[in-house]
């Protein structure tokens, strides 16, 4: 009886974490065997007056009033999947095999730290060598590390690169590159002061101190640049051509390799991870194979060596250029990355391989070019830019895109991205795999009914 | 008959691309809908595709046999120093996974995502509270972005003043390797600070060194020695009055949680790694979240986009904004939001009372490990630790020839994940081993641990080619890092028959 009343007791008025297994009895023991009175002795080196201040946060959630709050949290998102969503530019939706989250989410893969100690890495090591690989075949390219936070920093972290190899400053940037990208790479630059050119693709000449030319592949509104002119202009200057890339592309298009690209960045969310918001999201670096790009290449990669009885293993390689070996003198302040969304990517490409990843660049192409076929037969709208796209269009519309996308939620339809400030009442729209046919007829039939009120 | 077990590893360990047979598929392929399109002209297409073909039921088995390969949290004693390896709670994983958190996309119109930028909202604020700051970003990606948003802050700080010659930055040699590297990316020159016999900072060292020149000073608080600087109200006294700026490194923020609040101390940045105190599982490498807490004078510099809450007739609605004078973007989005969502619900779930007792767990356990093992290692600080210890494997190495290193791979055929070896630096240290439990190992799971450690001793005298030669039962034995360097292979090429 009277440990049932202490139970009750205990259960209305302590808080005991159920992650930490100290009880008060563990914890006396060890305070006795460490040679303390209490746990506040073990905290006198902190100055009096700042000891112990109270934290003004909310109390403790039991498991089920958590997901209570969280449910809450999450019903006030609209959420893709309940609604169609035509959005890109940068983050993608797809379909996301089963296998991909069940893989990922073993906890010998999900709660493991950094591969340091290679000898009980080695189910990591060898996932992010199948990452390394499968982004050089993918891309054509020589040598890839094993992802950076995202494809942003990674194009940042090339252009602080092909400085660095062409011993260059100035970053010579299309204006076609995704406006969010091309922010990031001046925060990443400023401290160096690195001096960027925004051009047009069109623009024939390019300063002598060009350290690189960057350019998007399709460009940020969905359109294919010639990449085979920019490279042999950037080359004829001694410059590096790095070339931002979309991978889904890459199952029916060139890749950048072909076109003798230097660097090649790009997002491999697209390639198995949810949008989440904007992360975590996995970024590519692949560049060519040479001596002096490898010495100056950014963040971890793993490499293919033997152990004491000549068996094949992986280890982290070439880490004098890393922070912790090199501290002020590395390549990149990188520690912590992407390795589980790494794996992901590469779980994800191996699942769909070749005859899958070619089916679903055709998918995405196909259907935007349907649903882009459908806009243009409506009165008020057009596709106003010429070329060749991949999923990605611009549509003109005749009311503010903000205006349309507010009334397309009523369609139960997220409408695409608000480029107004680069193409007059422009929205830029993406097709994925996951867009079905009656969700782009739906999307045709709410905008001629909004545009109809114009 | 045995099977000979290493026939079976060669194969577990064959590449995807050794494994690919034409015709196979790894995935069910979602129907055309809708009518094609004239595909782009000849030139533009790729003419060879070649990615691997295996079926799903031979990646599962194949990427769950890999698996094995790893020691993790789930499976192992981490004790990691520097990179509180504590439990990672299941219940988060399900909450960054629900429909409403995973599958919204950042370009969403605000209106349909209140949800998530409320709990932004809320994450800056409480991680804010807990070290007395300002403000706080959680847009980095990762303890190193904050520790560049944080010393670009302090550049664009300095810029804005006018005081164009800040330009050094000062970190002791006990630092992480990310601090020096980090600075140097935001613009500053470095110049490293030496650590004096109590493991403080050198106070006269760094009173010659400051001066109008001075940027700011990267200070982990506790340092990586796992000890409280005891000077450290006029270490924080000499940068303030020099103009610098106090950049705490929060990496060990696990010791500190409801025990002192380092804003209060004077600092104007602290990064926390979410993946470390706020147990976003380190994935083998990431992903991480790293937020950066500022005081007052750098709120305008704070990176976007920033998360604001405004009230509306007793409507509350959350927005993105660019702060004034921001340093900008760090990276396309509003950070790793899926580790922000973990992160959360770690918080919520403990609460004040719990937060409160994740430090004062964790420094109980290092000290009873440091209290068991002392005379066993050498110990070069024997005072009181925090969240870890240093201990030194000096004594072995001169006595026996065993290194640190060998210590570390005989944990392993123990079932133990090695502490962090050679770090802190051995111009700090030698032959370091830094232990950190975190609070989440139970007293038995210390006690296993300080009875192998006193075994791996006595083997050390006994037959130290034991320890030279562990570890001897994972899948490979020690590996020839030199020769992975020297001759990089670092990818799978198809064969070329000669």
């Amino acid at each position: 009886m009277g440990e049932l009343q202490d139970t009750i007791r205990y259960m209305t008025t302590t808080f005991t974490s159920h992650f930490s297994p100290n009880t008060d009895s563990d914890r006396e023991a060890m305070l006795t065997a460490i040679g303390v009175e209490s746990a506040a002795e073990l905290f006198d080196d902190i100055p009096k007056e700042f000891r112990f201040p109270g934290l003004d946060i909310p109390e403790p959630l039991s498991e089920f009033e958590l997901r209570q709050e969280m449910g809450a949290l999450a019903a006030q998102n609209a959420t893709p999947g309940d609604y169609a969503c035509f959005l890109g530019a940068g983050s993608y939706r797809h379909h996301v095999p089963a296998i991909v989250r069940a893989l990922a989410m073993r906890g010998e893969f999900l709660t493991s730290y950094t591969p340091y100690q290679p000898e009980v890495s080695q189910g990591t090591l060898q996932a992010h060598y199948e990452f390394q690989t499968l982004i050089c075949q993918l891309t054509g390219m020589d040598v890839a590390n094993s992802g950076m936070y995202e494809c942003a920093t990674s194009l940042a972290e090339a252009a602080m690169m092909a400085a660095r190899i062409t011993k260059r400053d100035r970053i010579v940037m299309l204006d076609s590159v995704s406006p969010n990208y091309q922010d990031v790479v001046r925060t990443y630059t400023q401290g160096h002061e690195l001096p960027i050119d925004i051009i047009s693709p069109g623009q024939l000449d390019l300063p002598d101190d060009t350290a690189c030319v960057i350019v998007q592949q399709p460009n940020f509104f969905g359109y294919l640049e010639d990449l085979q002119s920019l490279s042999d202009r950037a080359h004829k200057q001694g410059a590096l051509l790095i070339v931002s890339v979309d991978l889904a592309s890459l199952g029916m298009l060139k890749p950048p390799g072909d076109y003798d690209a230097d660097i090649v960045v790009a997002e491999a969310q697209t390639l198995g991870v949810s949008p989440s918001y904007g992360g975590p999201y996995v970024g590519v670096f692949a560049c060519k194979d040479s001596r002096e790009f490898l010495r100056q290449m950014p963040g971890r990669i793993v490499g293919e060596t033997i152990d004491t009885e000549g068996r094949t293993g992986y280890v982290l390689t070439l880490q004098t250029r890393e922070q912790h070996i090199r501290r002020e003198r590395a390549t990149s302040n990188i520690c912590t990355s992407v390795g589980l969304i790494a794996l992901m990517s590469a779980i994800y490409m191996a699942s769909q391989g070749k005859q899958g990843l070619r089916h679903l660049a055709e998918l995405c192409y196909h259907k935007s070019h349907y649903l882009a076929s459908l806009i243009q037969e409506i009165p008020g709208y057009s596709v106003p830019v010429e070329g060749t796209f991949f999923r990605e269009f611009v549509m003109q519309c005749p009311l503010t895109p903000g205006e349309i996308n507010e009334k397309l939620l009523a369609y139960k339809i997220i409408g695409g991205l608000d480029v107004s400030d680069q193409i007059e009442n422009g929205m830029l729209l993406c097709c994925t795999d996951v867009n079905t046919r009656e969700e782009i007829e739906t999307l045709a039939k709410a905008l001629a009914e909004i545009g109809g009120t114009a | 008959m045995v099977v000979p077990e290493r026939f079976l590893e060669a194969h577990n360990r064959k590449l995807l691309m050794d494994r690919s047979t034409p015709g196979r598929i790894g995935a069910s392929l979602t129907k055309l809908d809708v009518p094609k399109t004239a595909l782009p002209e000849v030139s533009l297409l790729r003419d060879n595709l070649d990615m691997p073909e295996v079926s799903e039921s031979e990646i599962v088995r194949y990427f769950s046999q890999l698996s094995h390969y790893n020691f993790s949290i789930d499976h192992n004693f981490y004790p990691l120093g520097s990179c509180t390896m504590k439990y990672n709670p299941k219940v988060n994983d399900e909450m960054a996974s629900l429909p409403g958190m995973s599958e919204i996309h950042p370009y969403q119109p605000e209106s349909t995502v209140q949800g998530a930028l409320k709990l932004i909202w809320h994450l800056q604020e409480i991680l804010a509270e807990f070290m007395g700051m300002a403000g706080a970003s959680v847009s980095p990606k990762a303890g190193a972005e904050s520790e560049f948003a944080g010393m670009l802050m302090a550049r664009v700080y300095h810029l804005s003043r006018g005081d164009t010659q800040r330009k050094k930055v000062l970190i002791p040699d006990s630092a992480h390797g990310t601090n020096p590297a980090s600075a140097v990316v935001a613009g500053f020159h470095v110049v490293s600070l030496p650590t004096n016999e109590d493991g403080n900072t050198d106070l006269n060292a760094l009173k010659a060194a400051v001066g109008d020149d001075l940027a700011g000073f990267m200070l982990t608080q506790p340092s990586t020695l796992g000890i409280f600087d005891t000077n450290l109200l006029e270490v924080i006294q000499v940068v303030r009055d020099a103009g610098g700026i106090l950049y705490g490194d929060g990496a060990n923020l696990n010791a500190l949680l409801g025990k002192v609040k380092l804003g209060e101390l004077g600092f104007d940045v602290v990064h926390s790694n979410l993946h470390k105190t706020f147990t976003q599982p380190h994935g083998g490498g990431g992903p991480g979240a790293g937020a950066v807490l500022v005081s007052e004078r750098l709120l305008p510099f704070l990176p976007a986009p920033h998360v604001v809450r405004t009230e509306d007739d007793a409507i509350e609605k959350f927005s993105l904004v660019t702060p004034p004078q921001s340093v900008g973007r760090l990276g396309p989005f509003a950070g790793n939001f899926g580790a922000l969502v973990r992160a959360y619900s770690y918080i919520r779930t403990l609460g004040d009372v719990g937060i409160a007792e994740v430090s004062e767990d964790a420094v109980i356990n290092a000290n009873y490990i440091l209290s068991q093992l002392r005379g066993v290692y050498d110990l070069p600080h024997d005072r009181h630790c925090k969240h870890e210890v240093v201990f030194s494997a000096k004594n072995l190495k001169d006595k026996y020839g065993v290194s640190a290193k060998d210590v570390c791979k005989r944990l392993i055929d123990y079932g133990i994940h090695p502490p962090t070896m050679y770090f802190p630096l051995p111009n700090v240290v030698e032959e370091s081993l830094l232990i950190e439990p975190t609070e989440t190992e139970s007293k038995e799971t210390l006690d296993q641990f300080i009875e192998v450690m006193k075994l791996i001793a006595k083997e050390a005298s006994e037959s130290p080619d034991l320890l030279h030669d562990a570890p001897h039962n994972t899948t490979n034995t020690r590996l020839d890092e030199v020769l992975a360097a020297r001759k990089p292979v670092l990818r799978w090429r198809r064969k070329t028959s000669e």
